[in-house]
Formats: structure tokens, sequence, C-alpha cells
């Protein structure tokens, strides 16, 4: 056994690390979250240039054809980073037609979105803000050869940047996944102004938007199964990210409390405020073991895989907001203004903490999985 | 990264799980207590369960082949552990012998020590204690105060030590002693292997709130120990106590995540068949949660626990990241007892329900986050040695 980064994958780290610090400051960052979009052309080509936006995606399509471990590794680098933008939102629409599209689909998508061409995004949530798939209540209306959709989505991320929504329809008893083109008639996105700006969220709405049948994704197939893998691929991305963001709030705090003086000492010599660092390294650490592992386990297509990716989602999603709570108690009023970083890490590790399901529905999901014996 | 095992530990496994299913005694039915009347009967049978074991090679895996052992990799060590957890063994009465005595006199031992202990720890046939703790002296260890002055050839022990696991069995000790009382407190502290038969020694159970005698209060008046049994060198005992916590720490993590799986299971059992508002527990939304949550810290433990292997593995070191180990499982475990508490309600409680061992469980949970160096003492080592914040004290 050997649970650790093989050298290719540091090196992965490090080079994302570094790029990353060059290229994403906390200064870019806050000039992005003032945007509409939080998306930047530069920035989204640089990512593409190495070769992110492909990462996962096969050869065959243009992609890196890289695992999981590497995607969670350059992952927890855009979460220290707290990278703004559609790179979750694209890869877990890759995700989703590379597991539910036809051949004609993927060969459409992939290669572009690969190439940093083609911005995606899933619409999944409605009024009822539900992760759960027997939730979705649109309907998408079979008529002459097309699906027609009529209705909204909530809380889709970088819809106002995707040039491709995937919208998560109910098509009688079962699922319909309908990309829809941006420029579709009948689609209109308007944002949902919120805590994280660092990554935007639109309410779609659908008036009477057709899709072909034909270039629906998961018709031929099992798009239940489809759409939950790709849901764990971006849960798995997403609590990488979460990873990425609690070291950089720990390490930001261990430096803090080693320089700043009170009482004529440095405080990190304080049990009080040691203890607190201490709890933090435990988290991260710990949230850590559970992302890697659920790396690999979904790599591996491992029995454990599905419970896996619960158990660091609902891990993570409590560890980052106490990480970030535990940050900001240690560098006292420093931290609670506007102008210290740490309030992006704050607002993230808020919006990271519902996406995808919160600690609470991955719980439950566990329970379904090891107390029921599953299925989900 | 690859979490299989690899087919060298995938045999080492197999042959130590089949090697477990003929000789684990069929009559043992777990736990056991060594407060009970038959405390002798108990300590035999202990002992016939080490020396199969020793017989059979599986004694004291860690240790080089030239000491009697296996040489077994860390990973190794962690299959051993959980194997032994898995199959619902005996206890092992030589772990502190084991785990902590014998790697240290492994790594700092004299030729004459090495063959005159080593042996008769992998048999079972000595069995040892450490005697670190004092009155005075817990979570601030340095502050050893139990004296032990020149005589000639000998030292003279007076003092007194106490939460000595197995000091009631034990022939041995692995003693801390303070032999310079003007130097620094760290720099005056001796380590002696100590003969536990020696005049002048006596040991006082005491009693656990769970009920247990785990461990006891062991008082030296004059008692003599010869020079030639110092461990390591005079006045350097720090150094040597501190190489034998390590290892204890690091060897801890492996057996009570099964022991926990275990126990987690049941529970989960549990809850199909007690019910709540008119239905079975597992099928209550809190409840779920509860379980799940315990099932979730649960593998973040041995998720943990591999991933610290496997960097133990390339440093060959145990060092303070043992700390983070030691501070998870035992406030992880605190929290699933009181979840199991929740669950089961007044149930819970009861000593003939399932055993008592919920009960149990709850109480001896309580000794966790203090026994084996406090929550308290854990953070500050994180905090100092890991994250490299300044000194507290």
């Amino acid at each position: 056994m050997d649970f650790d980064l093989s050298k290719p994958q540091k090196l992965l780290k490090d080079s994302a690390r570094d790029f990353l610090a060059r290229e994403c400051k906390p200064e870019r960052v806050r000039e992005l979250m003032k945007t509409d979009t939080a998306h930047d052309d530069k920035l989204w080509q640089a990512i593409s240039d190495q070769g992110w936006t492909g990462l996962n995606i096969p050869e065959e399509h243009g992609g890196l054809g890289l695992g999981l471990v590497e995607l969670a590794v350059v992952a927890e680098e855009m979460g220290r980073a707290c990278l703004p933008g559609a790179f979750l939102s694209t890869l877990t629409a890759a995700a989703l037609v590379e597991r539910a599209g036809r051949a004609k689909s993927r060969a459409k998508y992939l290669a572009p979105i690969a190439a940093g061409q083609l911005k995606a995004t899933v619409a999944f949530l409605e009024e009822g803000a539900s992760w759960e798939v027997d939730e979705i209540k649109l309907k998408a209306t079979r008529e002459g050869g097309n699906f027609q959709i009529s209705g909204r989505k909530l809380f889709v991320p970088d819809a106002g940047v995707a040039d491709l929504l995937i919208c998560v329809a109910r098509d009688g008893d079962g699922l319909a996944l309908l990309p829809v083109e941006r420029d579709a008639e009948g689609l209109s996105v308007k944002p949902m102004p919120s805590m994280d700006g660092t990554r935007k969220l639109y309410e779609v709405a659908f008036e009477g938007v057709t899709v072909a049948e034909a270039d629906a994704l998961g018709a031929d197939g099992d798009a239940r199964g489809a759409l939950r893998g790709a849901l764990e691929v971006g849960c798995l991305a997403l609590c990488s990210e979460m990873v990425g963001g609690m070291q950089w709030v720990l390490d930001t705090t261990v430096e803090y409390a080693k320089t700043r003086q009170q009482f004529g000492r440095a405080i990190g010599s304080f049990q009080a405020v040691q203890h607190q660092c201490a709890d933090m390294l435990l988290m991260t650490e710990s949230a850590r073991s559970a992302t890697y592992y659920a790396a690999w386990a979904l790599t591996e297509g491992d029995p454990s895989a599905s419970v896996a990716a619960s158990i660091a989602k609902a891990y993570c999603s409590d560890a980052y907001r106490e990480v970030g709570n535990r940050g900001i108690q240690v560098h006292g009023g420093i931290g609670f203004t506007w102008e210290h970083h740490l309030q992006l890490y704050y607002k993230r590790s808020k919006s990271s903490e519902t996406l995808f399901g919160d600690a609470t529905f991955h719980r439950e999901r566990i329970a379904r999985l090891v107390v029921d014996g599953g299925p989900l | 990264m690859d979490l299989n095992l690899t087919r060298n530990e995938q045999e080492f496994r197999n042959e130590f799980r089949a090697w477990l299913d003929t000789n684990v005694p069929a009559e043992w039915t777990g736990g056991g207590s060594t407060g009970s009347e038959d405390n002798d009967a108990y300590i035999r049978y202990l002992h016939d369960w080490q020396r199969k074991l020793y017989e059979g090679g599986w004694a004291g895996i860690s240790w080089p082949k030239e000491y009697g052992g296996r040489g077994a990799t860390l990973m190794e060590q962690s299959i051993f552990q959980a194997e032994l957890a898995r199959a619902n063994a005996p206890q092992l009465i030589g772990t502190i012998g084991l785990s902590l005595v014998g790697p240290t006199i492994i790594a700092m031992g004299t030729e004459e020590q090495k063959s005159g202990y080593l042996s008769k720890i992998l048999s079972g046939e000595e069995i040892w204690c450490q005697g670190f703790s004092e009155p005075n002296a817990g979570s601030d260890l340095a502050a050893v105060g139990t004296k032990a002055a020149r005589d000639g050839d000998d030292f003279i022990v007076n003092g007194q030590k106490i939460w000595t696991s197995f000091a009631q069995m034990a022939d041995w000790c692995l003693l801390l002693v303070r032999t310079d009382s003007d130097a620094p407190k760290h720099k005056g502290i001796t380590c002696l292997l100590t003969d536990m038969h020696s005049e002048g020694i006596s040991v006082r159970p005491l009693r656990q709130m769970s009920g247990d005698s785990g461990f006891n209060e062991v008082f030296f008046s004059n008692v003599r120990v010869p020079a030639a049994q110092i461990l390591g060198e005079v006045n350097k005992g720090w150094t040597t106590g501190i190489a034998a916590l390590m290892n204890e720490r690091a060897n801890l993590g492996a057996g009570i995540q099964v022991v926990f799986k275990r126990n987690l299971e049941a529970l989960i059992e549990r809850s199909r068949t007690i019910e709540r508002n008119g239905r079975p527990a597992s099928e209550d939304p809190l409840v779920r949660q509860k379980l799940a949550q315990a099932y979730l810290e649960l593998e973040i433990l041995r998720l943990n626990t591999d991933r610290s292997l496997t960097s133990l593995s390339k440093t060959g070191i145990p060092g303070p990241e043992g700390s983070t180990q030691k501070l998870y499982w035992s406030e992880m475990n605190q929290r699933t007892q009181q979840a199991a508490q929740e669950i089961l309600g007044p149930y819970g409680q009861l000593k003939d329900f399932d055993n008592g061992m919920w009960e149990y469980a709850y109480l001896r949970s309580r000794g966790n986050t203090i026994e084996a160096g406090t929550s308290e003492i854990q953070r500050n080592i994180i905090a100092e040695r890991v994250l490299g914040l300044p000194k507290s004290y």
C-alpha cells in the first residue's frame, strides 16, 4: 500500500501551485469578484494551456486522459489560490458528457472543452434547492422528435459564461440530460447575487426551449448513473479545492500566530491559540485523507467509491467552515475585515459547503449505503 | 498512490489470518477483566496465548530478524494489529515489552541487555511495565521525582509511580528516575531496567470508573538497582523515554480502528432492532445522521492511519505526527460512544443489555483523551513540533 502522491503527481501539484501563485494572486481574485461573471478570458486560456481543462478528458478527444488523483492535486491548488471562474462547472459538465453522451455528443463537446474553447455547466437545482435526483420537477416533454423544456433552474453556477448548459429534467419516470447551447431560443440567464463572489450563481429560465431527442445525453443509457458519476467527480474536485482552501487558511493563521505580538510575546505561544491551530491541522489533514482516498477509489472504480465521495464531502463541508472560523478567531479583528484575504476563503467555504449537497445530505447518502446497504 | 495491498502484504495478511483462524482459542469470547477474582488464571491464560504467538513466529514481528523478529514492514505491522483485532484475539499481555521496551532496547541497549531481555519479551516469559507517570509528573513527565541515588555499583530508588498498566503482573519495569536534582529537569533523568521482584517494590491496583483494574500505583522504598541496568546513558533518560513514547503513539492506531469498527457495526445492527418513534431507530433521520457521522469519522481514522504509515515507512522514525492520530481517535471515540448512548437511550446504560458493552464502552472512552498523553498535551506537541509555533512553557 502506498498512500502518497507519485512523483509525477507531486510535480504536477508543485507546478500548479507555482502557476497559480503567478497567475491568480489574491488581488486578481478580488478584481474578478467584482465582475458579473468572475471569469477572465486570459486566465481561462492560461489554464487551458496548462492542459487543465482537458485533464481528465480522454486523449482521443484532445485531453490528457489523467486520473482523478491528478485532478485532486490540481484542484487543491486552485482552492488554495481561491481561483474564480468556471473550472469546476465545466469539469462537471464534461464528466457528464463523457459518461452520458453518445459518440456524437462526446465528439462535439469534449474536444472544445479540452481546448478551452467551450465552458459548460450543469443546471440541476430548482426551488427546493435539493440535490436529490428524485426531487427534480422540471419536465421535458417529447414532441415531434424534440424535447421541450419550460421552467426554471436556480443556483446554476457560472451560467453567465457557460457556452453550454446541461439541463437535468424529468422525462416521464426517467431523467433527460439535455444540452442547451447559450444562444438557444427561449433561454435566459439572470444573476443571483450571493455571498461568494468567486463563484457566480444564476437563475436560468427555459421558455419552450427545444432540444432534439437525438441530441439528448443519456437517452440510450443509464442517465441516472451517469449523472451520479459526474456529480461525484464534481464533488471530488470541490472537496480538493476545499482542502487547498483549508491549507491556505491554516498556513496564513500559523504564520500570523508566529508574528503577532500581545503581552510582549507571539500569540502563537499561548495554548489557547496553539490548540486552535492544532485542530485546524487535524481537520485539514483529515479532509485531505478523505479526499485523496475518494480520488483513488473513483479512479479505480472501487466498490467504496460512492461512499468515499460522500465521506469526503460531508467531512470537508463541516471542516472547511470550521477551519475558517478558527482562522478568523485567531486573527482577531483584522480577520473580520474586508481588507484581509481570509474573507475570500470564508465565503468560499460557505458556498462550497452547500454545492453538490451539504454534510447532512451526504450523511444521509452514507446511511443509505452503510445502514441500509444501498442502493443510493 | 495505490491503496491496494501489495502481493507481499496480501500474502502476509492471508498467512496470519489463516494462523489466527486455527489458533485463536475457541473458548475465548473477547473482553475480560484483569480485576476478576480468577486473576491468576486469566494472567496464565494470556501468557499461554503469547507463547502460542511466539511459537508460531508471530511475536515482535517488527523487530529485526537477528533479534528474533520478522523484520516486518510498518504496513505489515498495521495488518498484524488489524488482523488480531478482526479475529477478536485475546490481548497481548506482553504488549509493553513488544511494542515499547523491546524496540527501545534494540535501539539503545548494550549487548548484555539485548541478549538478556529480548527473547524473553518475545516469548512472553517476562512481562514488562512502563514506570513513567507519577502523582506529580503526569503531562509534565520531565518532572519525575522518583529518586535514584548512586551507591557503589547500584542505584537506590525511592518514590512512586502511578497509572502503571500491567504492573500487577510485570517482571520488569522501564523506569524513569531522577539521578541529578540540580540539573535542568530534562537533563537529570535516567532510564533503569528494574526488576519488579526486587525488595522494596509494592504494587497497589487502581480501579477505573469502568470497573477495570488495568493500572496501578507502584511504590519504591530503598530498591536496589545495579548500575548495569541503565538503558542509554546516565542523565539522558529523557531521550530514551521520548523514543519509547513515540513508539507507543505510532503503534496504537492500527488495532484500535478495527475494535471501533466492530463496535460501530454492532451499533448499526442494534439500531435496526431498537425503536424510535414507533419504527426501527435505523429509519429515524436523526439516528441515521449520527450513524453516518460515526461511520465517516471512523473511515477517516483508517485513512489517516494509512497515510501516516506510508509517510512513516519512508522516513523511518515515528515523529510528532503520532499526536494527531492519538488526538483524533480518542476524541472520535468519545463522540461515537455519546452517539451510541443517544441512539440506545436508557438501554445504553444497562449492565445486562448486550452484556453491558455500551455502558462499558461509554465509560471506557472517557479515559481515552487522558491516557497515553492528554488531548491538551497532544495539541501542544502538534502546535510546537508540527506547526512550529513557539513553546508555551
